[in-house]
């Protein structure tokens, strides 16, 4: 039973794709009979007669009548039926897909298979003339049984180039939507931004029809449909129809998203779950509701009765919207400044006309190149027979050129700068969903979202933010009643903040809400032992508290937040990105958390030390200070372990030349030099021979030899055009001692 | 004992000739003389500075900077258990371009050879599979011989060396020297 139906349900697709691959070729205009086609489908019916479901012959039939004209002759096609055939094909193998993986009870044979059968029972059945047969969609038919269904994410001739395109497109045309759709809820009527949007869903569903991807295509043409009902005036975008949209797109990103992990290579060919019928159902079921039922598809079954299958169930176009639907309550959010610059509009003109997609691999490559270029610059303006010259002009070259280098430098740097304007309005959306989820009005405001910081901390920011926006949305900002009560306004407002200050970009999140209570905190943190109730500490201390491992304020625990779970690990990313989170709060009036981050991930200042005949380069920022330790500093345990006495406190001692093996280093500390590392709370001594100097350098990865090791972060160029290593001090001062003493 | 689980891993590529007919750069190493395909090499550079990177198998010789880049390299004589040698003026790197071990695509990995000697030519006819040293010599690695004149050249297979340096770590093989022809 199941090797019978696996090895049709195999016949029947490889069929299929000869079948697609055979109508591309097929010209309308040549006025010959489709023989292969005719060949191809009469054996696919052949293929599915004796063991497919009754649904999936007559789908086979439908498409076999339409190719021949008598038995076993070949049709002349014109672009009409070629059109169908076309909407037949995936169709169909939706059809056969969707049975082959049928659970085992279900898969009776015959015409019982729920999967394939009929909808003309579907309860929107205005279209019933035209939708015969309509496979493959389940939870057309019942809207609780099956929410999601599951779809192959890649077409097996996949091409990973263009798989790739197509990803990086959709990423794009799917921010575009969901910004506009944002505009959108505030200004349903606003012109521009229905354009872009529908325009965005257009574009969408023709690339997927170019990738074959079925599924997609459809639910695309229904938003596209919605939309474009819209854009004619004939329906009022409502809440519920941004809901569906929003759900759509984010239909759309999960199944990109799958898309773009399994191109990499990685879960190859695992299938991915959506609710894409539901959403279809959701979309459609809006368009008719409202609407008189006289309002005919545009465009009439051409299909005679003999083909009822392949007629296109086409998706409402015109759909009348009553005057007499009553206003949809106003949308909790509106994202500020209040007219939103149209960004959709803004980035679908800027696309074509002002930038172009670059590969991250060759930015990296040129960064590179420009590294050696001023390096080898430096080479040739230090070198001593030039410097003997005296020549004025030569001079002046030289300056001149060390000028260009350094500003190619710092212009192939700014390449990877991105504006936080995308991360800050995935969080408009955010805010959105949250004030539905809790039951509160809140407006987010976003403030210098031009300001630029490095793509990869742009990447790294999005979870820390919206764990922060999650509390201040779930904790911070009141109900509006409790709110009124106060004296404030009663919808409260989130303000994501961005500016540049002293070399580091900081991010700012701004609730109006109920603040922290010190004495709240302060009690929480003795009841979880986190500190004894006789300590004495300043507000910032006990606020400061609430970034301790465990520790939550809340007193119940909701889907949001309140688990405890949260802010340690937000301040750990932040760190992590050698950034700093400082907590301001005020009760009754609001929270503030202000992130500060380097302007890039790429760059760090670091110390230049020597050990033996090698040199190592120490993150400046890890470095709490460095001395030549006096012999009364230091002290051994037990024999080895051994301690420097800082200020008053012992910390350990690591020889970095015994950790590292490095030969005809400095073994006596007092004719070295004593850094002293820190990683979070923990610092650690650390013994080297030298301070060379202090140079800021670009970080490369070591790459995968070298993924295993501990010891070193990264490497750099070094003046002289040598790689210099990059210390890892956090494993350096985490380092177990007695491994440590070992080494 | 060891002996034996060798002839066990290595057993898989002697029933088919792994080694592909085509372009070959042939190098030297110490005495003995291998193959390279030649689409795998991406340049020849003389042997410069190395920062050695700690803790790392003793085949790692440590990193260097390819303009810009920070590339591995790699002594192919103590990864095959061949008498070490110090550089001379022949001693060069191969950078070559092999198969990274997550993703699909490709990442530089140079190793250090005694000498470069020509690209030849390998037809069909030339290659043979690897034989059974009886486990005295680990195969993990060689493709395939060619012979090329009076002299036989292994082939190597760099996308493997890479990746078992990537995954594991495991240090070479130490291989008796007498297996040398």
């Amino acid at each position: 039973m199941t090797t019978d139906r696996s090895a049709t349900a195999e016949q029947s697709l490889k069929l299929l794709r000869l079948i697609s691959l055979e109508l591309a070729f097929v010209d309308p205009h040549a006025q010959k009979p489709a023989e292969e086609l005719r060949r191809l489908i009469a054996e696919l019916e052949e293929a599915v007669a004796v063991h497919a479901p009754q649904a999936i012959c007559d789908l086979a039939a439908a498409a076999r009548s339409r190719v021949e004209v008598g038995p076993g002759v070949a049709a002349t096609l014109d672009s009409n039926a070629i059109d169908r055939l076309h909407d037949w094909q995936p169709r169909m193998e939706e059809a056969v897909l969707a049975w082959s993986r049928e659970p085992e009870a279900r898969g009776q044979l015959g015409q019982a298979s729920p999967t394939v059968q009929p909808v003309s029972s579907q309860p929107v059945s205005r279209q019933s003339e035209v939708t015969a047969v309509r496979p493959a969609s389940p939870a057309l038919k019942t809207h609780a049984a099956a929410a999601t269904e599951l779809f192959s994410v890649l077409p097996d001739d996949a091409d990973g180039e263009l798989m790739r395109l197509f990803c990086s497109e959709s990423q794009d045309l799917l921010q575009d939507i969901e910004q506009g759709v944002l505009v959108l809820e505030e200004r349903p009527e606003d012109k521009d931004t229905l354009a872009t949007v529908f325009r965005a869903f257009h574009t969408f569903k023709g690339n997927a029809s170019v990738m074959k991807l079925a599924v997609i295509q459809r639910l695309a043409h229904e938003l596209e449909s919605l939309l474009d009902a819209a854009r004619r005036g004939a329906y009022r975008l409502d809440r519920r129809a941004i809901d569906a949209i929003l759900a759509g797109a984010d239909t759309f990103k999960r199944f990109i998203d799958e898309m773009a992990v399994q191109i990499e290579g990685t879960r190859v060919g695992q299938q991915i779950s959506l609710p894409v019928a539901a959403v279809i159902e959701d979309v459609r079921g809006m368009l008719s509701a409202p609407q008189q039922p006289a309002a005919a598809p545009p465009v009439p079954p051409a299909a005679p009765a003999a083909a009822p299958a392949i007629a296109v169930p086409s998706a409402p176009q015109v759909a009348a919207e009553p005057a007499a639907i009553t206003p949809r309550p106003t949308p909790a959010v509106v994202a500020e400044p209040a007219p939103l610059p149209l960004p959709a509009a803004a980035s679908a003109g800027a696309g074509s006309a002002g930038l172009i997609r670059v590969d991250t691999a060759k930015l990296d490559g040129l960064i590179d190149l420009v590294g050696e270029l001023v390096i080898a610059q430096s080479m040739v303006t230090q070198n001593s027979d030039l410097q003997a010259v005296a020549s004025e002009q030569l001079a002046r070259s030289l300056g001149q050129l060390r000028g260009i280098s350094t500003e190619l430098q710092r212009t192939a740097l700014s390449l990877r700068m991105v504006p936080v304007r995308g991360t800050f309005q995935k969080m408009a959306r955010l805010v959105r969903d949250l004030s539905g989820q809790v039951g509160k009005e809140i407006r987010l405001v976003l403030e210098g979202e031009e300001a630029e910081v490095d793509r990869t901390l742009v990447e790294e920011l999005g979870d820390p933010l919206v764990h922060m926006i999650r509390n201040a949305a779930d904790h911070g900002i009141e109900s509006p009643t409790d709110r009124v009560a106060a004296g404030k306004d009663p919808s409260g407002t989130i303000t994501l903040r961005a500016f540049h200050k002293g070399g580091m970009v900081f991010l700012q999140i701004q609730d109006d809400g109920r603040g922290l209570s010190v004495s709240r905190i302060r009690g929480k943190a003795i009841e979880r032992g986190l500190i004894s109730a006789q300590e004495s500490l300043t507000d910032r201390e006990v606020l400061d508290l609430i970034f301790a491992p465990g520790f939550s304020l809340a007193s119940t625990v909701t889907d949001l937040s309140g688990r405890g779970v949260g802010m340690d690990v937000v301040r750990r990313n932040i760190e992590r990105l050698r950034g700093t989170i400082e907590i301001d709060s005020v009760e009754g009036r609001g929270t503030t958390f202000t992130i500060g981050l380097p302007l890039t991930l790429a760059i760090i200042e670091g110390l230049l030390v020597q050990v033996g005949d090698q040199r190592f380069v120490v993150p400046t920022l890890s470095v709490r200070e460095s001395f030549r330790p006096l012999p009364s500093m230091l002290s051994v345990v037990q024999g080895r372990g051994e301690m420097v006495s800082v200020r008053g406190t012992l910390v350990p001692l690591l020889r970095l030349a015994n950790h590292l093996h490095i030969p005809n280093a400095v073994t006596d500390p007092t004719q070295g030099i004593v850094m002293v590392l820190e990683a979070g709370q923990d610092c650690r001594c650390v013994l080297v021979d030298a301070l060379v100097g202090k140079q800021e350098v670009v970080i490369k990865s070591l790459g995968e030899t070298f993924q295993d090791q501990q010891e070193f972060a990264g490497a750099a160029i070094l003046g002289d055009g040598r790689v210099g290593l990059i210390l890892d001090t956090t494993s350096l001062v985490r380092l177990k001692l007695k491994q440590a003493e070992a080494a | 004992m060891t002996q034996l689980s060798h002839s066990a891993n290595a057993s898989p590529h002697q029933s088919e000739l792994a080694a592909r007919p085509g372009k070959y750069l042939t190098i030297t190493l110490g005495r003995e003389s291998y193959g390279i395909p030649v689409l795998k090499v991406r340049e020849i550079i003389r042997i410069c500075p190395i920062t050695r990177v700690a803790n790392m198998p003793p085949q790692v010789r440590g990193v260097i900077n390819l303009r810009g880049k920070v590339i591995p390299v790699v002594d192919l004589r103590t990864r095959f258990g061949l008498p070490a040698g110090a550089d001379h003026d022949r001693t060069c790197i191969v950078v070559t371009q092999v198969a990274a071990t997550v993703g699909n695509g490709t990442r530089l990995y140079g190793v250090i050879v005694d000498g470069v000697e020509e690209v030849a030519h390998f037809t069909a006819d030339d290659l043979q599979p690897t034989p059974d040293f009886g486990g005295a010599i680990d195969t993990r690695f060689i493709t395939g011989m060619a012979k090329a004149g009076d002299s036989v050249k292994s082939l190597i297979d760099l996308d493997a060396i890479a990746a078992a340096e990537g995954a594991a770590l495991d240090t070479p093989t130490p291989l008796p020297p007498a297996a040398a022809p």
